[in-house]
């Protein structure tokens, strides 16, 4: 057969039948028994010449409503942020796509050194000690969190905030099934942790209480009040974290946490319908052995060259197989890179000046909808987010928004009983201010 | 700083200096301190470097060039499938329509994702035989994660709360046992016979009433094909287990035998392997997991339907282990991967795998004479060798890996897997040409007739390399996980 990806020729393919000393590609297989012999070739779609297959995928792409025709005003974990150019052609270097894990540090040293990198970008953002080199995404890096913190206190319950990202709380409470530890949810008060119910529920067979900052509603948490009750039982403190706020926000390191983890898709990469995007996991110095997925750690050859390799792979799957205390093997890689080149484009200024226009624009937003007559449901302090109480379902609002090419907030009564017809709004600093009043605008004249 | 190090890009950072043009701050600015409460203000600015853009450019370029992808040389790293990765992907990828939609966004405005979805989902059914797939675990460690979690479930639904222990061939990944692990599961080993595949008897010893599935990689990691399949699904079947099956190695046997009609009861399938997604350093992969019937109302949640012609995501399953991720999969990489598949349809998935185990014979057969083989018969994907006849010479399994870093090749997978004593384990994919193939076995060659007459040049390999061999036991012991600016 020909095709461009298979480069064997006829004369290639009997060339190389004699010298193994068969008369056929058939007899390669002739160890698989008859009875689950697949003959024939599969009913699957004809293939298509190159033209024909980008023209036809392009028009699939073209049936959906993207974030670059449309206004977005939908966060919840996944926003739509400034991507510098340059991220992209980084990452279509493909020495890096390309490449695998570099258990080879000798040919790898670009991948390593640019994940030690990473490692370094997230130690600082969060003020933790210790980042590794991605996790899948922030629901399960929180999960692998609750995990990591029922193995290291040997207590089998998880109290978690129910301000936390709904999907995240899934996440937990999956992986937690597989271990046998119990997740209870703290309820959740004026938008934030309720912090009285927390100081009820707390206790010594407390293995981690986790709350997300901001959290799911865009608040900001008590840290320093639930970091008193959390540590008083000696449970480990999780927090989940935007890592862009952090720019503008004290870091949970700061703050006590011990465990911090979220996903960096605010930094170079795109919302990609919910992935890949990429997790990321961050501890104090204590923990640092029991960290799961992989760490690059820097040292020499007998030259004295710096080098860097995949290091503590004790704790990994690969060796410790059955012992092992997470299965994580493939991670983000690439999206790590992605991160790390928007981290430092951004640099040291332009962090801060990105999480602070996310601060801005939405108090704005949340100024105008407050002057429109809407109701803004939890008056605290918020960053990126807020909520605001329709007169009707939020679905039905968001199908009208599309006709304008906006695409509106998120549905909160989809996970929240009490919460129907709320919506979650979300204004980054690719909104602009016109934007920003047309939607306003738009809302009233659907809400009214 | 040895003056051939690249620096870390903090060390050229230069207070100053910018590398991003932010959208404008056109709303009117109230006073940060009033936006915030009291202690929530960040006062010292993270290290993140400083740079321009141009500076930015060449220090990962010149990262780039320290590293070693399919596109620079030949990448024979056995069980990893590291084929060509096809740049039609990467622009199929990058549409707006694909790159930049929000997961959360009304289902009417995604109706082209979710049909790439569903009909992904209908060819991946077709491909492995199975009744139905899920698209959400995010790689192959958290595809056979979800696949146990749904035995459990599948078990635990039947008021089978006993069978507690999960079978592993001795020459499996390491994941699966540790997914077994996190899955809640015991591990039991079953032993493999003198030919490299599952010892039967061994096998019907250790099923029980308390067997909650075997899993199994077919061919194995050995490259074998496990032909004693069908009595194992017998043995397992008849004792009440499950079947699971790794598809690490699905490159093997696309169009020639599909795990469903082996008697596989789930498999999770790597689309960053056998479906060309590219491998990125490390990732983002995709382990999409395929189940019969049986098994079907487990299924993590949500599942694309489609109805009159309407997509959409089914949530309504209350039998459902939950969710294994936020949102639905790794869906760039499954764009990838449908790109892919209707690149090359049927004809094209059957040659893939045909040209894939006529090149591993055919390197195997040349390079028998020169290493030992373990197990002489045909192999699928990929074989392994061991160094043992060079150990005797003093040149272990990793000396002739850095051997071949000289000659510009990655080198294949080694010490794995752990059933053979220096393991070499070789898998060349179907996209190399024989010109590619006939060097690197001139190569490993030359290398066995090295440690013959000149072993002190492989033990000291590489030469040619950036770094020499690094000192891995200080960076265990000491280590240096960030960087820290001098003091």
């Amino acid at each position: 057969m020909k095709h461009r990806y298979l480069p064997l020729t006829e004369s290639d393919k009997n060339a190389m039948l004699e010298s193994i000393g068969v008369s056929s590609i058939d007899e390669l297989f002739s160890d698989i028994p008859e009875k689950v012999r697949f003959t024939g070739e599969y009913n699957i779609k004809k293939a298509k010449p190159e033209t024909a297959l980008m023209k036809e995928l392009a028009q699939m792409a073209a049936k959906n409503a993207d974030l670059k025709r449309n206004t977005s005003f939908i966060g919840a974990g996944v926003y739509d942020h400034y991507i510098p150019v340059i991220v992209d052609h980084v990452l279509s270097r493909s020495e890096f796509y390309t490449a695998y894990t570099p258990y080879q540090p000798e040919i790898s040293q670009g991948e390593l050194q640019a994940i030690f990198e990473f490692q370094t970008m997230i130690s600082e953002l969060t003020g933790m000690e210790v980042a590794n080199s991605s996790m899948y995404d922030g629901g399960t890096a929180l999960a692998e969190a609750a995990m990591l913190s029922a193995g290291h206190t040997r207590r089998k319950k998880i109290l978690i905030s129910s301000a936390v990202h709904p999907e995240y709380k899934d996440v937990v409470k999956t992986y937690a099934k597989g271990q046998y530890i119990d997740v209870v949810e703290v309820p959740y008060k004026d938008g934030v942790t309720d912090i009285d119910a927390l100081k009820g529920m707390t206790s010594e067979d407390v293995a981690a209480v986790i709350v997300q900052y901001p959290n799911f509603f865009g608040g900001l948490e008590s840290m320093k009040e639930i970091e008193a009750i959390v540590h008083e039982n000696k449970s480990l403190f999780v927090v989940s974290s935007n890592p862009l706020a952090l720019g503008a926000l004290t870091p949970p390191g700061k703050f006590g946490a011990d465990i911090v983890t979220g996903d960096a898709q605010p930094f170079g990469i795109p919302t990609a319908f919910g992935g890949p995007h990429c997790g990321y996991f961050a501890v104090t110095g204590k923990l640092m052995r029991k960290v799961p997925g992989r760490l690059v750690g820097q040292t020499k050859d007998d030259q004295g060259r710096r080098g860097f390799v995949l290091t503590l792979q004790a704790r990994e799957q690969h060796i410790r197989r059955d012992k092992a205390t997470s299965n994580i093997c493939s991670n983000q890689a690439l999206n790590a890179l992605a991160a790390s080149v928007a981290m430092t484009a951004l640099g040291k200024k332009g962090v801060r000046e990105m999480a602070v226009s996310n601060i801005q624009k939405a108090h704005y937003a949340k100024q105008k909808f407050k002057e429109n007559g809407f109701e803004i449901a939890f008056e605290g302090h918020s960053f990126n987010e807020f909520v605001v109480k329709l007169n009707k379902p939020v679905k039905e609002v968001n199908q009208k928004l599309l006709k304008k090419d906006i695409i509106g907030g998120y549905d909160l009564g989809r996970d929240f009983s009490g919460l129907e017809n709320h919506m979650l709004i979300a204004v980054t600093e690719l909104r602009t201010k016109e934007e920003i009043d047309t939607f306003v605008k738009e809302m009233g004249d659907i809400n009214a | 700083m040895h003056k051939e190090d690249q620096p870390l890009i903090f060390e050229l950072s230069t207070p100053g200096r910018v590398g991003y043009s932010l959208p404008e701050m056109d709303v009117p600015e109230a006073d940060l301190t009033d936006l915030l409460p009291e202690g929530f203000l960040r006062e010292d600015d993270p290290e993140l470097p400083e740079a321009s853009e141009l500076d930015i450019m060449r220090h990962y370029t010149a990262l780039s060039k320290r590293n070693h992808g399919v596109d620079s040389g030949f990448y024979p790293l056995g069980s990893c499938t590291m084929k060509y990765n096809p740049k039609m992907n990467e622009n199929v990828a990058r549409f707006d329509g694909f790159a930049h939609l929000h997961p959360l966004q009304d289902e009417s405005s995604v109706q082209g994702a979710l049909e790439l979805m569903y009909d992904l989902q209908e060819h991946l059914i077709e491909i492995t035989g199975m009744d139905e797939v899920t698209l959400q675990p995010a790689a192959g460690a958290h595809g056979e994660w979800t696949g146990l979690m749904m035995i459990r479930a599948y078990h635990e639904a039947n008021g089978d709360q006993s069978r507690t222990k999960v079978i592993i061939p001795d020459s499996a990944h390491g994941t699966n046992p540790a997914s077994a692990t996190v899955a809640g599961f015991e591990t039991i080993t079953v032993k493999s016979d003198k030919n490299g595949l599952v010892d039967l008897e061994d096998l019907k010893k250790v099923v029980g009433e308390d067997t909650a599935a075997l899993m199994l990689t077919n061919p194995n990691t050995l490259g074998l094909f496990e032909e004693n399949i069908l009595e194992m699904a017998e043995i397992v079947h008849g004792a009440g287990g499950k079947l699971y099956y790794d598809g690490a190695n699905l490159n093997a046997v696309m169009s020639k035998a599909r795990p469903g009609d082996m008697g596989f009861d789930v498999v999770h399938l790597n689309l960053h392997k056998t479906f060309t997604g590219p491998h990125g350093g490390g990732g983002p992969g995709s382990g999409p997991v395929g189940v019969k019937a049986d098994l079907i109302p487990f299924l993590p949640k949500p599942i694309v339907t489609k109805q009159d012609g309407v997509y959409k995501f089914d949530y309504d399953r209350p039998q459902s282990i939950g969710r294994v991720k936020p949102f639905y999969g790794n869906f760039g990489i499954n764009v990838r991967a449908y790109t892919y598949i209707r690149t090359m349809g049927p004809d094209g998935l059957k040659a893939v795998t045909e040209y894939a185990v006529l090149n591993a014979n055919y390197m195997m057969r040349k390079l028998a004479d020169y290493y030992d083989l373990p197990f002489n018969r045909h192999c699928k994907h990929e074989f392994v060798l061991s160094g043992k006849r060079q150990k005797k010479l003093g040149v272990r399994t990793l000396d002739i890996a850095k051997r071949l870093l000289d000659f510009g090749y990655h080198p294949p997978t080694i010490y794995f897997p752990l059933n053979v004593e220096e393991a070499i384990m070789i898998e060349p994919t179907e996209t190399e040409s024989k010109e590619t193939l006939d060097a690197f076995i001139d190569a490993m060659i030359q290398i066995a007739r090295e440690a013959e007459e000149n072993p002190e040049i492989v033990q000291e390999a590489p030469h040619s390399t950036v770094v020499g061999r690094l000192d891995e036991t200080t960076a265990a012991r000491k280590p240096i996980l960030r960087y820290q600016k001098a003091e």
